[in-house]
């Protein structure tokens, strides 16, 4: 008589994905714009990065722990969550502000409405539009030498070069500046299948053709206004948020056009210098219709043939 | 065509894909279950202590959906037990003992066929039914009227890893397959013969090509078909065969298709051929438990047991013992099953290879969705049923879900979304009872 063996319902093997393995993933994506960060503002630039990971790490173990549910720090998304939010706030932030700003993304907007895979809004977006609303974050200068007065170089008289736009050389959110660590980053994503181009290519094309309009037709002008301000690291890292963002290619599509739709328009037509955090927690909103206004054709559904 | 329906890559683990099949001695007894195939299961024609050969027949079709059931060794009806099959209903099964021989019953002779009527009885006297796995009676698949199948579609895809057997029905046994095309053109007026093979089995496609050539009066083409899984899945082998989409609720036929898996198609000419019915079947038996992994052809009803034995034994116990492969193939609780006629493969798998992650939360990745070769949405569907939202089921078309196991594979978070599609069309299936009830 042999032993039994186990009795289950297939499938039997499995890809290997898994959420930690695309946080990682993220993680690595997201080390060369630190990097950048760090050497662009000076290693002060670390500070906040330090905080907002240990402070979203920290305060989604504990909320796990008061309620006695199942350990979930290990997927890594807290600390995805806490890097992008340090890397979308300047560098001499007051590091309370960034146990603040922790708080609310992953306390608020992520665990309260159920954890992974259950917020309606990017936690680490939301959380900036939090910061902005109740410290004013964005109206703090980073850049030590020639200083610019605002937050990004969209509120600077005389806009950066387009060299100084593509290496990071000049003002604003640690990880936003550097448009070459960005990019860089996002090509690892599209190799490793974590993110498709169309998010990120329709979102940069929306802002680039709207801009090329605004501009008059001046491409480089058009092309200096996708790479400054927070549109690489929105489009690349933040619109592509698995939760928040529409599932399908054409959902995709949509989403990356109206958060380039709305930056701009909040850009040229608000007192906000910069529009980028407000499109994509607005499109967030709009993806659960999005979903369903785009779902894939189901294979000769119906009676005819 | 150019567009061709998602799917996965899987790991193909073809690792027995090159050596020639082994036959296996008589084993010692067999356990034939009268039921092997979908239909009402077959009424024993023998009784404990009857001489069986290899060939007699040893229960009869119970009806029209139904099959014949052949004793698979020679020797003696030991006693009947019962047998659980994996849809959860017990049949009989008869226990025979080997008298070592292997002595073919002397009436074995091959079927007097002169019309369509005497090839389907001829057919169903074969006991072939659908050995691609499911087991649905072939000559109830073919019992229709003739102008209706435009195609003949032959199932070479073989999509599953580690899978090889109708690999090699392709590669040694052309000649009954050429034999069973060339009936089905002569009685059944077949025009239009596709064999859909996957790309990955080169010396397949020419064995199929070079066959192809030899059969007369009907078109036979080969098909080279793209690697993907579920390439092997009935619907969709005819849309990337002839472009046609089987509507979901209806059957192949209604786009004037009828798909044949490879191995039927020859168990069906070696009938024709010689009047030996099917008693034996070519297994894949592979897995990091196995020690010698190969195919081997083994008499119906010999326990998995003995195949392992035959391999040379299990290396370690095995956490899974899976029939089929392993993306949609049943686990059987215990190397004391038996090998049925639809089986085409026992893979052993060690506690490494079946450990699976535990499931965690949905991430909405979305990658369900965007891999269904039916273009359903699997993580919408979870949610529905989790709030036991019949209409929501029914808009997601729930019921078109083949259960391909696409989903559950790439899933991060590893959700058991086959289970829940399953569980899905049952609770849907309910509330039409209950509707129908009340109406």
């Amino acid at each position: 008589m042999s032993a039994l063996t186990k009795v289950m319902i297939s499938p039997h093997i499995h890809s290997g994905r898994s959420t930690a393995g695309i946080m990682r993933d993220v993680l690595i994506a997201l080390l060369p714009v630190t990097v950048a960060g760090a050497l662009i503002f000076g290693w002060r630039a670390l500070l906040p990065v330090f905080v907002c990971v240990a402070s979203c790490v920290a305060l989604e173990a504990i909320f796990n722990w008061i309620t006695k549910r199942r350990q979930t720090v290990g997927d890594l998304s807290a600390a995805v969550t806490g890097l992008l939010l340090a890397l979308n706030l300047p560098a001499n932030i007051p590091l309370w502000q960034c146990v603040a700003g922790s708080l609310f993304a992953i306390i608020v907007v992520k665990c309260l409405f159920g954890g992974i895979g259950s917020n309606l809004v990017n936690p680490a977006i939301t959380a900036r539009v939090f910061m902005l609303v109740a410290f004013d974050s964005l109206a703090v200068s980073a850049f030590p030498v020639d200083a610019v007065s605002g937050a990004t170089a969209l509120s600077a008289d005389k806009m950066p070069s387009l060299l100084d736009l593509f290496l990071g050389n000049y003002g604003g959110a640690i990880g936003e500046t550097c448009t070459a660590a960005l990019l860089l980053g996002g090509v690892y994503l599209l190799v490793r299948r974590v993110i498709t181009w169309h998010i990120p290519a329709v979102f940069m094309g929306t802002v680039f053709a709207f801009s090329l309009f605004m501009e008059g037709f001046d491409g480089t002008s058009a092309l200096a206004l996708v790479m400054a301000g927070g549109v690489c690291i929105g489009a690349i890292f933040m619109a592509t948020d698995y939760v928040t963002s529409p599932a399908t290619a054409w959902g995709k599509v949509l989403f990356g056009l109206g958060a380039g739709l709305l930056t701009c328009l909040i850009r040229y037509f608000s007192v906000y210098p910069e529009g980028v955090s407000f499109a994509i927690l607005f499109m967030n909103i709009l993806t659960p219709y999005i979903d369903r206004w785009t779902k894939h054709k189901v294979f000769a559904k119906g009676g005819r043939a | 065509m150019a567009f061709y329906l998602r799917g996965i890559h899987v790991p193909h683990r073809k690792n027995t894909a090159k050596q020639p099949a082994a036959r296996m001695p008589a084993p010692q007894s067999v356990t034939i279950p009268m039921a092997m195939h979908i239909g009402n299961p077959a009424i024993p024609a023998v009784r404990v202590g009857d001489l069986v050969k290899v060939g007699t027949r040893i229960a009869e079709a119970d009806g029209r959906v139904s099959s014949d059931v052949y004793s698979s060794i020679s020797g003696k009806v030991l006693k009947f037990t019962e047998y659980l099959s994996s849809n959860g209903i017990a049949v009989p099964a008869a226990v025979i003992e080997s008298d070592g021989e292997m002595t073919v019953d002397p009436s074995i002779c091959p079927p007097a066929v002169s019309s369509r009527e005497t090839l389907i009885d001829a057919i169903r006297e074969s006991g072939v039914v659908g050995l691609g796995g499911a087991g649905f009676p072939t000559h109830v698949k073919l019992d229709v009227a003739p102008e209706r199948i435009e195609y003949l579609i032959i199932n070479g895809a073989e999509c599953e890893p580690y899978v090889t057997s109708d690999t090699v029905t392709m590669l040694t046994r052309a000649d009954d397959m050429a034999y069973a095309l060339q009936m089905l053109q002569r009685f059944l007026g077949i025009k239009n013969v596709i064999i859909g093979i996957e790309n990955n089995k080169k010396e397949a496609i020419a064995s199929m090509r070079k066959m192809a050539s030899s059969v007369t009066g009907s078109a036979v083409n080969v098909k080279s078909l793209p690697s993907v899984y579920p390439q092997g899945g009935e619907k969709v082998l005819i849309y990337h065969t002839t472009g046609r989409k089987v509507p979901s609720g209806k059957l192949p036929v209604d786009v004037g298709c009828v798909v044949l898996n490879c191995t039927t198609l020859a168990a069906v000419g070696a009938y024709l051929r010689t009047g030996m019915p099917l008693v034996e079947k070519c297994v894949t038996v592979d897995g990091g438990a196995v020690k010698n992994p190969q195919n081997v052809i083994v008499p119906i009803g010999t326990m998995m047991a003995d195949v392992f034995a035959f391999c040379g034994g299990l290396t370690e116990q095995p956490a899974k013992i899976i029939s089929g492969g392993p993306m949609m193939g049943v686990t059987v609780p215990g190397a004391d099953t038996p090998v049925l006629k639809n089986t085409n493969a026992v893979l052993a798998l060690t506690a490494k290879e079946a450990k699976l992650p535990t499931p965690t939360a949905c991430i909405r990745c979305g990658t369900c969705t965007n891999t269904c070769p039916f273009g359903l949405a699997p993580a919408s569907i979870a949610e529905a049923y989790e709030k036991k939202d019949t209409e929501a089921l029914k808009a997601l078309s729930v019921e078109t879900c083949m259960e391909c196991g696409c989903c559950s594979f790439v899933c991060p978070a590893n959700r058991p979304l086959v289970q829940i599609n399953k569980l899905s069309k049952q609770l849907l299936m309910e509330d039409k009872k209950k509707e129908a009830s009340k109406g």
